[in-house]
């Protein structure tokens, strides 16, 4: 049981909640405290629209433990607007419809379960925008 | 007599905030029937939403809060309560709620709570908002109701139980784009449908289920709610009621006087199932993506056990300026994508894994 690892990135997770830095404007995802650009101290949360575009993306055939029910899935590198690079699964999508550069959108879904009676492990993935989904 | 019975706040109140949420996926209910009646038979609807692998009754929840929150143009912080009503609640303890109160940022200064009434803990929720907003403990109070619904498979409910639901924040009149003039309940011990401790499927009474439970509660609380407000069907653009199927809310609504055209909007039914917590009130934020300022809204749900929550609406000229700030009710139904029977066991969990 990891519960409190899980509790510590909840918010994080639920809602890409990240940092921005005061001194150069940039915005960092995951929170680290200090900004990548200009080392100078970044602790101001910023949350994230969740917009984005897929970077590069695979597919998982053999996953690891928590995830092996849900296979084949799919792992994307999402360039958020805002500028930092999210490693994410992609959900509500179909293998053949993703593409370099696809508009997607942030959603909160179930990451895993800890076993039959464990916390259900919550946070985000990425889905193709749902407006631009039915046109 | 049903005058004072009305259950009408201190201060006005409105709904500020809508969203809806139904998953992707769509069972046809011929894939049911192909299954366990070699497809020989009538189906009560065309198909049903179904959620995915990785969807629950919090992330759906959390999506059509979050759609709410966009409509309504406010600071998470500033909603004093996130109440959730369905019966498909993740954990058998520990609340819905306060996950989606996470995610949404409205932590920690809020109450939340998890409701239960089968398919109206949506609508008691939603009254509760109405209590807490018009009493003034409150300036935003969001209800939710939603469902991942369990149908025993081979079983009549198995054609319908469905997947999605809405979201609505209740505030001041004044942010309101619709008005809530009044609300009236109306419950009896009604054993239609239930489901016992640790069972996986509920169990109904068959045809009880029709005459002295669903038409009985949603005509008893519509009628005296019109009574008390004075208001006749004629006065009412629109109706929506709850839709356990497509036949249900269609008989209902031509008792009470309603034209199909009253209640087409809303009916919703034939193309996702029954959403159970979040039928009614996924009619009404389809009825609120079409509706203009002045129009009167009836809406009705009904939960088994059982009992009815009627409530009078009014649209104001707000609705038109925040309609667009979020995905459309029509927008989540168009975005379908057809399964058969096969990954419908997998994605809902019926398959023996050991």
């Amino acid at each position: 049981m990891e519960v409190s690892r899980h509790w510590r990135l909840q918010t994080q997770r639920y809602s890409l909640v990240g940092e921005t830095c005061d001194t150069c404007g940039v915005k960092l995802f995951p929170p680290r405290d200090v900004c990548l650009e200009c080392e100078a101290p970044a602790k101001e949360l910023y949350t994230f629209t969740g917009v984005g575009e897929i970077f590069s993306y695979t597919t998982i055939y053999e996953a690891p433990a928590g995830f092996e029910h849900t296979t084949p899935y799919m792992i994307a590198l999402i360039k958020l607007e805002e500028g930092p690079l999210v490693t994410a699964q992609l959900t509500d999508v179909d293998q053949e419809e993703v593409y370099v550069g696809m508009p997607v959108e942030m959603v909160t879904r179930k990451l895993r379960t800890e076993g039959e009676e464990g916390v259900i492990i919550y946070g985000y993935k990425f889905r193709p925008a749902v407006e631009t989904a039915v046109q | 007599m049903s005058k004072d019975k009305l259950m009408k706040p201190q201060k006005p109140v409105g709904i500020v905030g809508y969203g809806a949420y139904v998953p992707r996926y769509r069972l046809p209910a011929s894939e049911v029937a192909r299954m366990w009646t070699g497809g020989s038979g009538g189906v009560p609807i065309q198909e049903k939403a179904v959620n995915g692998l990785d969807e629950d009754v919090v992330t759906m929840s959390i999506e059509a809060a979050r759609n709410a929150l966009k409509r309504a143009r406010i600071n998470p912080q500033d909603s004093r309560a996130v109440w959730v009503g369905s019966e498909s609640h993740p954990y058998a303890v520990k609340p819905s709620s306060t996950i989606v109160a996470e995610a949404i940022g409205a932590v920690p200064h809020t109450q939340a709570a998890d409701w239960e009434f089968a398919c109206k803990a949506g609508t008691e929720a939603m009254q509760a908002a109405i209590a807490f907003v018009g009493s003034g403990m409150a300036q935003y109070a969001l209800s939710i109701g939603m469902d991942t619904a369990q149908g025993r498979p081979g079983d009549a409910l198995e054609y319908t139980a469905a997947a999605g639901g809405a979201a609505l924040l209740i505030g001041p009149a004044a942010e309101a784009v619709a008005l809530i003039h009044g609300s009236y309940s109306f419950v009896t011990d009604t054993p239609d449908f239930w489901r016992r401790a640790h069972a996986n499927y509920p169990s109904h009474g068959d045809r009880f289920t029709g005459e002295p439970a669903y038409f009985k509660h949603i005509m008893g609380a519509a009628q005296a709610l019109m009574e008390a407000v004075g208001r006749t069907p004629a006065d009412y653009q629109w109706a929506v009621f709850h839709q356990p199927n497509a036949k249900f809310p269609q008989r209902v609504a031509k008792m009470l006087g309603f034209a199909p055209e009253q209640i087409a909007p809303g009916l919703l039914s034939p193309r996702i199932g029954n959403t159970y917590s979040g039928s009614t009130m996924i009619g009404l934020t389809a009825i609120l993506d079409v509706a203009e300022p002045g129009d009167r809204i009836l809406m009705v749900s009904y939960g088994s056990g059982a009992g009815s929550d009627a409530f009078d609406l009014e649209v104001t000229e707000r609705l038109l300026a925040v309609r667009h700030l979020a995905p459309s009710t029509e927008t989540y139904i168009s975005r379908r994508t057809v399964i058969d029977y096969a990954t419908y066991t997998r994605f809902r969990d019926k398959l023996k894994m050991s």
